[in-house]
């Protein structure tokens, strides 16, 4: 119904090839970004920067996890490692007086040289021994970065973002913070729904469903698995320095954890491995499901009367983040972006659904 | 350097190592039958310390009482896994299995603090606190009797291989379909092996507890007992118990030695390292089977 087929006709090749070749599709699409970009005139400063910005920043960085995970089907455990290089890397450089344009840039440069160091690891395992090497890459990376004066400014030591500005816009109000994090998110967002279009992209989909046979059939997996580390690393650089300016402000090594990698892993399973519109309602589900869900439990025990001890009140964000993402993995594995193209697809055809190919 | 020092902090660890490595035995035993690293191990050590220390001091049960009950709840916890979650996941990628894993881990490091309490328990298990004497060296006797327990353990284990059901799981191990065919029940291998895990896991838990006191940061063995299970090779336990010494005696020696050198920490990442340079080197362990890919 929503979703018309009727009456759109493709007359060049042109037009099948166009990102959304459904007219609701780009309809939808531009009413959602113009919302987005209505956003600080509707919405209270408590909400943008408490949600939106979150939201925008590490939906960015599970775009990034994701060409790596659901692009070339490399596992990677340690992608908050990889994002801590380009934050530390562009704060430093901020703080040295470079502009944040260039700095990010260099964050991202950094990120991915030392995250092709992850890929030469996927040279040599894969699977399960992958996902061990990168977990213990991020526990390396950690350490070094917290035990290294020069980086993290002494142990327990948080590092100030200076002001700063991009393209002369001052980074200061949330307006402005809110603009840049979506500039970024819409950015990569962009790349990744056009990299599957690209020869780079078939490329990783060949790699990841088999890649001794991509090899037979002359796709070079040294290079690409390399490459797929490497634009994942610069991404998560970017989106990493972005994380610093725009939301943390002050970074300090433990933001950087294990905790920030199995969130962003999270929120791809959640969200859909491989799909560009995934990380989007993943980052959502698990940035706001837990602290919702403590909302409502703190709600449900004042208002019954009921005694809900302080621990597990704590420890309900922890329990529900858990339970998301061991019930998406056995329910649905392919997340919520196959379910709304399951809507999409019901849509599509109805009430006609016989007509359904 | 202070021999004395070295010798203390070797002996010492490799007791801490022989109890990391009762942590990476269930993590083996699993991988053995069904192919899958239970990243959720530290956890149930976790688990298995509270549920013991529950079944203790909730119900008043006497210490042994608690911890026999506590392994057979464990038991019955680690098949139950197996059966509502990981045989679900048959035929699909690692990373979903993996993530699977990873999954329960969270869940159970919010579920026990959050059910019995964030406040660190004592397990007292009758060990006395006293430090002894051996000839010039002290030795913290909770490690010692820890790791002469999970020494016992270990050899157990070997021995349950060379039993009836243990030669069933071994045919498991080697060949799924053709134990299928000779008439084993794969699946029930499969669910033991997890129910075994998680009562080396809770056999685990107790030990350390009994050290450390049972909070969530008994999950934390978990980086441990996978870089054991890696540098013994993920499906060998003769690799387990030498791997596990091995990274007893390197993490102590170098909390010892290299901590002043830059300031702390290196306990943590000792482990890290070992995984990484194993998994360089020699992805399949010290002694692990190689698997030839066949595209």
């Amino acid at each position: 119904m929503f979703y018309r087929r009727a009456g759109i006709r493709h007359t060049r090749y042109q037009d099948e090839r166009q990102l959304f070749p459904l007219g609701f599709d780009r309809f939808l699409i531009l009413s959602v970004l113009a919302l987005l970009i209505a956003a600080p005139f509707l919405l209270d400063r408590f909400y943008l920067a408490g949600y939106l910005i979150p939201w925008l920043i590490w939906t960015s960085a599970a775009l990034g996890l994701n060409l790596l995970m659901g692009g070339a089907g490399q596992i990677h455990l340690g992608y908050g490692a990889v994002m801590a290089i380009g934050a530390y890397t562009s704060v430093h450089l901020v703080r040295a007086g470079v502009p944040l344009e260039f700095a990010m840039i260099a964050g991202g440069l950094m990120s991915a040289s030392i995250g092709i160091v992850f890929g030469a690891a996927a040279l040599r395992v894969k699977g399960i021994y992958l996902a061990m090497a990168t977990l213990a890459m991020q526990y390396i990376v950690d350490f070094v970065i917290s035990q290294t004066p020069a980086i993290s400014g002494g142990s327990l030591a948080t590092i100030q973002v200076p002001p700063v500005s991009f393209l002369g816009i001052s980074l200061r109000g949330d307006t402005e913070t809110y603009y840049f994090a979506l500039f970024v998110c819409f950015l990569i967002a962009l790349f990744m729904l056009n990299v599957g279009r690209t020869s780079f992209g078939r490329a990783l989909a060949a790699v990841r469903e088999k890649d001794y046979a991509a090899q037979i059939l002359g796709v070079s997996v040294f290079k690409y698995k390399l490459l797929a580390f490497w634009v994942s690393s610069f991404i998560g650089g970017v989106v990493g320095s972005v994380l610093a300016v725009c939301y943390l402000r002050a970074i300090s090594p433990d933001q950087f954890h294990i905790e920030l990698s199995i969130q962003l892993l999270a929120m791809v399973i959640v969200g859909g491995l491989g799909s560009v519109l995934g990380p989007f309602f993943g980052a959502a589900l698990i940035l706001f499901a837990p602290i919702v869900l403590n909302n409502l439990t703190g709600l449900v025990a004042t208002s019954f009367g009921l005694a809900i001890p302080i621990d597990l009140r704590a420890h309900i964000p922890l329990i529900a983040y858990g339970a998301l993402v061991i019930g998406f993995l056995l329910y649905e594995p392919l997340g919520l972006a196959k379910i709304y193209s399951n809507l999409r697809n019901y849509m599509l055809v109805w009430p006609f659904r016989h007509a359904q190919r | 350097m202070d021999y004395i020092l070295i010798a203390e902090l070797a002996v010492s660890g490799l007791f801490v190592g022989l109890m990391y490595a009762l942590v990476s035995l269930g993590i083996v035993l699993i991988y053995k039958t069904s192919g899958l690293v239970n990243l959720a191990q530290g956890a149930m050590a976790m688990t298995g310390g509270y549920v013991t220390w529950a079944i203790a001091a909730g119900l008043g049960a006497p210490m042994w009482i608690a911890i026999m009950a506590a392994l057979v709840v464990m038991f019955g916890a680690g098949m139950m896994v197996e059966r509502l979650a990981l045989r679900r996941m048959i035929g699909q990628p690692v990373i979903m299995t993996i993530m699977l894993t990873l999954g329960i881990e969270i869940m159970l490091r919010g579920l026990m603090p959050g059910v019995f309490g964030a406040a660190v328990k004592r397990l007292d298990i009758g060990i006395p606190q006293a430090p002894l004497f051996l000839g010039e060296l002290l030795i913290n006797r909770a490690t010692l009797i820890g790791g002469v327990i999970s020494l016992g353990l270990i050899v157990l284990s070997l021995a349950f291989f060379n039993s009836r059901y243990g030669v069933v799981m071994r045919a498991v191990a080697d060949d799924q379909t053709a134990s299928w065919s000779v008439g084993i029940r794969v699946e029930r291998a499969i669910a033991v092996a997890w129910g075994l895990g998680a009562v080396m896991a809770t056999s685990a838990g107790i030990l350390w507890g009994a050290t450390q006191g049972v909070d969530w940061s008994l999950s934390l063995l978990l980086v441990k007992a996978l870089a054991i299970a890696i540098l013994g090779g993920l499906d060998s336990i003769p690799g387990v118990l030498l791997a596990g010494l091995i990274v007893g005696v390197a993490e102590s020696l170098a909390t010892g030695i290299i901590d002043p050198l830059v300031g702390g920490g290196t306990r943590d990442i000792v482990a890290s390292v070992i995984i990484l340079v194993t998994l360089l080197l020699k992805p399949h362990g010290l002694f692990g089977r190689e698997h030839i890919e066949r595209v």
